[in-house]
């Protein structure tokens, strides 16, 4: 039977419900009017945002919070433009992610049409893969293909720029259900020579880290690693982006590494004989000084990304390959390890670094994120900005559940937070608590709109110290405290803000009220914010200054003055 | 001028608007500079494709030459396969390869001189292509070495116009390119 003449618009959203879409997160402009008008007679639910960046970010919470792909439709021009900084979040953090972007009508492609823009040659650098979609019959392809590359391998954001003749015209075209793309390889299981290399390194070490990062929480490979880990008598340090892959609550894991990790697992990596990176990708928050990383130390790289070998460290061996699965085929290679001094060291170290902070002197943010993990933190969703509070939140938010710590890692975007928590709460039903600084909760602010409109269990958690505090914190330390574009004068009172838009708020300034404020919160069955007046001139430690040696980390404020750092921001 | 040796990296595409932007990214946003490029209608082989019954048109061929290092090279390869749109990418350096390329010089040929330029000519095996009153269009072909040789023969006599075509190759045997 010919396949009933539809429209493209009203293709793409068809294409759209066979892939099981529920929620698409978008805002309108003339080029997109026909797949909006589409949805009127769709189940898929539109969430229509604030602004184009808020939609992206609230697309890649829910991809996070879920591992399905968020859906994120836009129109052309500036819509599409504000969605660039949401797929370089999802590009570098590996978030499957669809971008639709209406586009000026096949014609007038670059005549300067109004609201014309170059989308997909804006976007090149930022895309797992594009479309600008010439053929309305190309649709049902095009989308299946794009659903994909999206999902499948190494996970990335894919746009899809769509004429709007194409999509205001009629479409023939059948659903498709396979996809040729000959270009595209996804690894599957690991190499078994590889592997068995890997497991005589292993067997050979006496003080092994497990180093675990975004892959292993994306291909779901946090049990089998937690079993090679007590198989091993190995302990497990975790990324920014690996936490909740496997619980951070485990005896034997030591919590995050890096520029500021826990001290005890920056000083397992320093004296350590083996570190085998599973879906982690060494990057420069990680290594510090690479010349100085892990010297000594044999290395094993598990990745699904073979361009991701050799990139920054030349390890022993690489397993190209899903990580739950190389990990699997791994573990009946393996045995225990002799590695009672490594815990001897391992716990010794814990002792003798705790995190820490000073409990005198005001109301510390540390106090406050220390508290929200206590009084039921890890049983919500934490999603968080960028900056000290994201730090910190790392450290004394310990993550014990799958999926349910979400924070813009690679990019490194500020107003990621509160849009994020709304798509993983909508995503999931569950609460969520945004924990952003006062700089970056301004940037996607207006979204308090949509998280009031659409009844999210999202509560904000203002880290307030009225400054972006991470840079006066390098201000401080490496610039003679010399303060420049830092200090955020002129907040808003966040409280009044969020009332109004119809968001019920409460200030905490003393540590004395914190339970009490974040049970209040917890309690709401909508969204809420908790503004917390911090200490102002507090720092993150431990700290390895940027493109400095794990040696050289600080656990405490230097009595010394410090060089400028020479690592990449 | 490239002060390492150049690299010649073959590629098997799909033939998709913005195919060639994307390529090019990978070397721009990395700082390298592309020596020479050809891309060409492709015929994807048997060995090529695992089975896959490729459709008319749907293949292009690529040849780039570019300078830097190996550990760069090596990166840009890897980010290259990972392109959708790329079928593979191989560094043909240090391997047993047929290279070719074609270059047509204008010159500036008086009467005096035109005996000792079709002598070079010949020599190269070079084929005139345009005779006219006061030049001359020599086409040539061969490894780019020999062009280059070629090239710096006939500068004495004066070149009006040079345009070389870049450089393909192919594996030796049964090698895949």
């Amino acid at each position: 039977m010919a396949p009933k003449t539809t429209t493209g618009g009203v293709k793409v959203i068809q294409c759209l419900e066979r892939e099981g879409v529920e929620v698409i997160y978008g805002y309108s402009g003339g080029a997109a009017m026909p797949i909006f008008d589409a949805l009127i007679d769709s189940k898929i639910k539109l969430v229509l945002v604030r602004h184009e960046q808020g939609a992206t970010h609230m697309a890649d919470g829910y991809a996070r919070a879920t591992g399905k792909p968020g859906v994120v439709l836009v129109t052309s021009g500036p819509g599409a433009t504000n969605c660039v900084t949401g797929l370089l979040t999802a590009l570098m953090d590996s978030v499957p992610m669809i971008v639709l972007t209406g586009q000026t009508i096949s014609p007038m492609l670059g005549k300067d049409a109004f609201q014309e823009a170059d989308v997909t040659g804006i976007t090149y650098p930022v895309v797992k893969h594009s479309y600008l979609v010439k053929n309305a019959n190309d649709i049902p392809r095009i989308m299946k293909e794009a659903w994909h590359i999206a999902t499948t391998g190494r996970p990335g954001p894919v746009l899809i720029d769509l004429p709007k003749d194409i999509t205001q015209g009629p479409c023939t075209a059948d659903f498709v259900d396979t996809v040729r793309l000959p270009g595209y390889k996804v690894p599957g299981r690991g190499n078994p020579e590889a592997l068995k290399k890997a497991a005589g390194l292993l067997m050979k070490s006496k003080k092994p880290v497990l180093y675990v990062g975004h892959g292993a929480l994306i291909s779901n490979a946090g049990r089998a690693i937690m079993q090679f880990a007590e198989k091993l008598g190995a302990p497990i340090v975790n990324t920014l982006l690996g936490k909740g892959a496997c619980p951070e609550d485990s005896p034997i894991h030591l919590g995050m590494l890096g520029m500021h990790g826990t001290a005890y697992a920056n000083k397992a990596i320093q004296n350590c004989d083996l570190i085998m990176a599973i879906g982690a990708r060494w990057d420069d928050r990680i290594t510090g000084k690479v010349s100085e990383f892990c010297k000594d130390a044999a290395k094993i790289h598990v990745d699904i990304d073979i361009a991701e070998f050799n990139k920054i460290i030349r390890p022993d061996v690489c397993i190209a390959g899903d990580a739950k699965l190389v990990i699997e085929d791994l573990i009946p290679l393996v045995g225990k390890l002799d590695t009672a001094e490594w815990w001897k060291d391992l716990n010794g170290w814990r002792k003798q670094y705790p995190l820490k902070y000073a409990k005198k002197g005001g109301l510390r943010a540390e106090y406050v994120l220390d508290r929200l993990d206590q009084v039921g933190g890890r049983d919500c969703i934490i999603t968080t900005d960028v900056g000290q509070h994201q730090m910190w939140a790392a450290q004394f938010c310990r993550t014990t559940k799958h999926r349910h710590w979400i924070s813009s890692g690679g990019a490194g975007t500020m107003g990621f937070g509160f849009p994020s928590a709304i798509g993983a709460s909508m995503a999931t039903g569950k609460p969520s608590w945004a924990i952003v600084g006062d700089g970056g909760f301004q940037m996607t602010l207006c979204e308090l709109a949509t998280a009031f409109l659409q009844k999210v269990p999202v509560k904000i958690l203002v880290i307030n110290n009225h400054y972006l505090g991470m840079i006066r914190q390098w201000q401080e330390l490496f610039f003679d405290n010399r303060l420049m574009g830092s200090d955020l004068e002129g907040n808003p009172d966040f409280v009044k803000l969020a009332a109004a838009y119809g968001v019920p708020g409460k200030n905490v300034t003393r540590a004395g009220d914190v339970d009490k404020v974040l049970k209040w919160a917890m309690a709401q069955t909508g969204p809420c914010l908790v503004n917390a007046e911090v200490v102002k001139e507090d720092n993150v430690f431990p700290m390895i200054p940027a493109g400095a040696g794990y040696a050289q980390m600080l656990t405490e404020r230097p009595k010394v003055k410090m060089e400028k750092p020479t690592g990449s921001t | 001028m490239p002060t390492t040796p150049l690299h010649t990296i073959s590629l098997l595409v799909r033939n998709k608007p913005g195919v060639l932007v994307r390529i090019s990214l990978v070397f721009s946003r990395r700082g390298y500079n592309i020596e020479s490029l050809v891309v060409s209608p492709g015929f994807a082989g048997s060995s090529n494709l695992d089975g896959y019954e490729a459709e008319p048109g749907e293949f292009s061929r690529m040849t780039i030459t570019c300078s830097g290092d190996p550990q760069t090279l090596e990166q840009i390869i890897k980010q290259l396969e990972k392109l959708i749109d790329v079928v593979h990418a191989i560094d043909h350096t240090g391997q047993a390869v047929i290279e070719s390329e074609i270059a047509l010089l204008k010159i500036q040929a008086a009467m005096n001189s035109r005996t000792e330029i079709l002598q070079v000519a010949e020599n190269f095996k070079a084929k005139v292509v345009d005779y006219g009153v006061e030049s001359l269009i020599l086409r040539v072909a061969g490894e780019s070495d020999k062009i280059d040789a070629f090239v710096g023969l006939l500068k004495p006599y004066g070149i009006v116009e040079l345009v070389r075509s870049g450089k393909i190759l192919m594996a030796r045997g049964l090698g895949t390119t």
